[in-house]
């Protein structure tokens, strides 16, 4: 029973064509009703597929409903496979983790919207796009093949592009939404690359299809590194990874639910996803784990640095969301493809509650946001305080929190692989807690910096937005249990989500599973062997389980312990210079003036690009544009000109040679005739005078010859 | 005392002259139209006095016709002035030229 899959995808786009269509004909709470009711649906509807898939014994928990074929396969009389694509869905614990996500946040940032969007222009467009998005994310993380998951990873694209340009008539809005379309388009052109190199390999898109192969052996780790790396690439656009993580920040101009939706819980995951979707392949290139997990890092530190000196609230959350995107590669790179799925999902918990808390602030201060004129907000919003607070201890990783667990799982798995890479990854926690202490500190602690107006009309939320803050707040203190790490007694809980994605991430899963290729058919009997090898292999190298280590026990407590300290010193410590010491702040701020200033402008990374890559291609631009009018247009211009010139000829021999023989014959005439014209007068007088005068010579003559 | 032929001859000469002059001269469509009689009266006078010299009454006979034709073409050359008057305003026979080549 698993052919209502594809309802759940078909909610939310039910929800933008009834909003699309006839919302500016509906009245708000329509809209509102529609757009909640349907993602609500999608997430009861998830729940009652992932209850079905939990029953399910733990290593065949698969279910896929292929819904009708899109791309007809093409019988060619060659060896060449043909191109067949069906729309095909599929459920396995990892799209389960992410529809319960992208439903559960989604559905809450929806209710969420309906309060902080009730004031504005387009209200309709804002739920009809916000719909689609859902549908979109759906498809993308339901979707059992690439070609199916590409619909989703285009649609949610350009979904992304519209609500970052919601408020289009605003330059810099409209800008954001080009930068994020045009910046993820190099990295889909690489997507695509990387998948249609797959096709030609293996013969189908469909991941059953492509891990079967892998783990059968087929395939040179030249090409599954080649594939995996350009891939990657497409994943760095998606999830703002260095070097395409520019367009991450500008988002921001975006509406802030949508800040919250897309570009932090939902769509910038979604690299992270299609990494571990792949993850047999990628055990398969490790040269393309390593690339990943070095990207990851530097990511990681790279932006929060930057985060540590911005003053717009949302942009150090877009900061830190970078950063937090690249522990998720750091721990896909390492081999820990559950931590990073976990801490997508703690991620998505304590990162959504953060952007709508920001958002909670801004619609209380009349669209304020930047943080050097709030301060003191900590008595007057007393609700959003206490969420951010949740958020800010579950992010800094305060124990027991959602963030706790899920980075620890990440430091621990990449100190087993590199420790200077661990060295980095904690540096960068500690700047986490840092950065967010000071945006703690900047909007809630402290003296107040708004004017009187401002100060005087600032309110607390309505309900119906701070609900699902409250929910947000609640998953992102406990949502980390989920995923008890071994070495606190997980192995002895009913459930843990490392155990439960173990599956989607082991190669044998896919050794025998029926890839629906005949290629694959032939070597099912090798595959068997080889993904076992393969597995053995993974095991006994740092990608990887490292389960059984009993001497590193002792270690992981250690590591725990220091990262732990060091964040709640970090906040505490955080705490005391934001809220009592604006002075030594100061000092600190001047004496460390230049490294702020490069903090601050974001290590002139826009502008290098501007420099390296815009100007560049406008200079193409404008060489072409050259070339166009200069060489085609001079081409295209001579042939009008040589054309006009012999019409010129023609009409001049037309002129004076053929109409010039014709009115020269007419002129004989009339110059001929010019003398006769005169006697002619029409005036009978003259006829009888000229008569009479001619009788009289008559008679003259007659009377001279007789 | 008969009138010698002579004189009537003369009389007939100046009355075609005079009628002459006045169709060539006149630019009056009436004018031009009784100088025209005048010339016909001419002729008639030649026809009875050539009868009335030679004793031969075919002469007046034909001066007789003469007459008649002469009502006749007076009905008509009046009846052209009139057409001509109420389609171009005027019987100046100077502006009547659409003959002209």
């Amino acid at each position: 029973m698993s052919d209502f899959l594809w309802l759940i995808p078909i909610f939310p786009a039910i929800g933008f064509l009834v909003n699309g269509l006839a919302g500016r004909r509906i009245s708000k709470r329509a809209v509102s009703a529609v757009a909640c009711g349907v993602v609500l649906v999608s997430f009861v509807l998830s729940c009652a597929a992932v209850v079905q898939l939990a029953t399910m014994p733990s290593d065949g928990r698969y279910m896929e409903n292929r819904v009708a074929p899109w791309v007809p396969a093409v019988e060619d009389g060659g060896g060449a496979p043909g191109l067949a694509i069906d729309w095909l869905f599929v459920l396995d614990p990892l799209s389960a983790v992410m529809i319960l996500i992208v439903t559960g946040v989604g559905s809450l940032i929806h209710i969420y919207s309906v309060g902080y969007m009730w004031e504005e222009a387009g209200y309709w467009r804002y739920f009809a796009y916000l719909n689609l998005f859902m549908a979109m994310m759906l498809t993308l993380v339901l979707g059992g093949s690439l070609a199916v998951m590409f619909v989703g990873w285009e649609g949610v694209g350009l979904c992304s592009y519209l609500l970052i340009g919601f408020f289009y008539w605003k330059q810099d809005c409209a800008d954001a939404g080009r930068k994020a379309f045009i910046t993820n388009r190099i990295g889909d052109l690489a997507f695509v690359i990387g998948a249609l190199t797959l096709f030609a390999s293996f013969g189908t898109l469909e991941f059953r299809g492509i891990l079967s192969a892998v783990v059968a052996g087929q395939g040179s780790v030249f090409l599954l590194t080649a594939v995996a790396l350009c891939l990657f690439v497409g994943a760095c656009g998606k999830s703002a990874q260095i070097p395409l993580y520019v367009w991450l920040p500008d988002a921001m101009a975006g509406p802030t639910p949508v800040s919250a939706l897309i570009h932090a819980a939902t769509m910038v995951t979604a690299g992270v996803y299609m990494v571990c979707r792949l993850a047999p392949l990628y055990m398969q290139a490790p040269l393309a784990l390593t690339i990943i997990a070095i990207v990851g890092c530097a990511t990681a530190i790279f932006a929060a640095t930057i985060g540590l000196a911005q003053n717009d609230i949302k942009k150090v959350l877009a900061y830190s969301t970078v950063s937090q995107l690249g522990y998720m590669f750091l721990a896909a790179g390492v081999g820990a493809f559950g931590a990073a799925i976990f801490h997508l999902m703690t991620h998505a918990f304590f990162k959504a509650l953060l952007f709508l808390g920001s958002g909670a602030v801004i619609h209380a201060l009349h669209h304020e946001q930047d943080m050097m004129k709030m301060g003191g907000l900590r008595k007057l919003l007393p609700v959003t305080y206490a969420v951010f607070l949740c958020g800010w201890v579950a992010i800094a990783g305060v124990p027991l929190t959602a963030g706790f667990f899920s980075k620890d799982e990440i430091l621990w798995r990449t100190f087993l692989f590199s420790p200077v890479m661990w060295g980095i990854a904690a540096f960068t926690a500690l700047l986490t807690a840092f950065y967010m202490t000071r945006l703690m500190g900047l909007t809630f602690w402290g003296k107040s910096r708004m004017d009187h107006h401002t100060e005087a009309h600032v309110h607390e939320v309505p309900g119906v937005m701070k609900w699902p803050l409250m929910i947000l707040a609640g998953l992102a203190l406990v949502g980390g249990f989920l995923s008890i790490p071994a070495a606190l007694g997980g192995s002895a809980m009913p459930f843990t989500l490392e155990r439960w994605l173990e599956p989607v991430f082991e190669p044998g899963t896919y050794a025998t599973a029926a890839g629906g290729h005949a290629a694959i058919g032939e070597h099912a009997a090798a595959a068997g062997d080889a993904a076992s090898a393969a597995h053995e292999a993974a095991a006994a190298t740092p990608h990887g389980s490292p389960h059984g280590e009993e001497h590193s026990l002792a270690l992981e407590y250690g590591l725990m312990a220091f990262s732990s300290v060091l964040a709640i010193f970090v906040l505490w410590w955080g705490y005391g210079l934001y809220d009592r010491m604006p002075q030594k702040l100061a000092a600190w701020k001047a004496r460390f003036a230049s490294v702020h200033e490069v903090l601050a402008n974001k290590y002139w990374v826009d502008e290098l690009y501007d420099a390296l890559v815009i100007q560049n291609f406008y200079r193409l631009c404008r060489a072409a544009l050259a070339f166009d009018v200069r060489v085609v247009d001079g081409v295209v211009h001579m042939v009008r000109n040589v054309t006009v010139g012999t019409s010129y000829l023609s009409v001049f021999w037309d002129t004076w040679v053929v109409d010039g023989l014709v009115n020269l014959l007419a002129k004989v005439v009339r110059v001929a005739s010019r003398g006769l014209r005169r006697f002619q007068t029409g005036v009978p007088q003259s006829y009888a005078t000229v008569m009479v005068f001619g009788l009289f010579v008559l008679i003259c003559v007659y009377m001279y010859l007789s | 005392m008969p009138i010698p032929v002579n004189h009537l001859l003369s009389f007939s000469l100046v009355l075609f002259i005079i009628g002459m002059i006045g169709v060539l001269t006149r630019r009056n469509a009436i004018i031009v139209l009784m100088g025209i009689e005048l010339m016909l009266n001419a002729a008639n006078v030649n026809f009875v006095a050539f009868s009335r010299m030679h004793g031969d009454l075919a002469g007046q006979i034909f001066a007789v016709f003469n007459i008649v034709i002469a009502a006749g073409e007076v009905a008509v050359g009046l009846a052209i002035i009139i057409a001509l008057y109420r389609n171009k305003d005027t019987i100046n026979v100077d502006e009547i030229s659409i003959m002209k080549g």
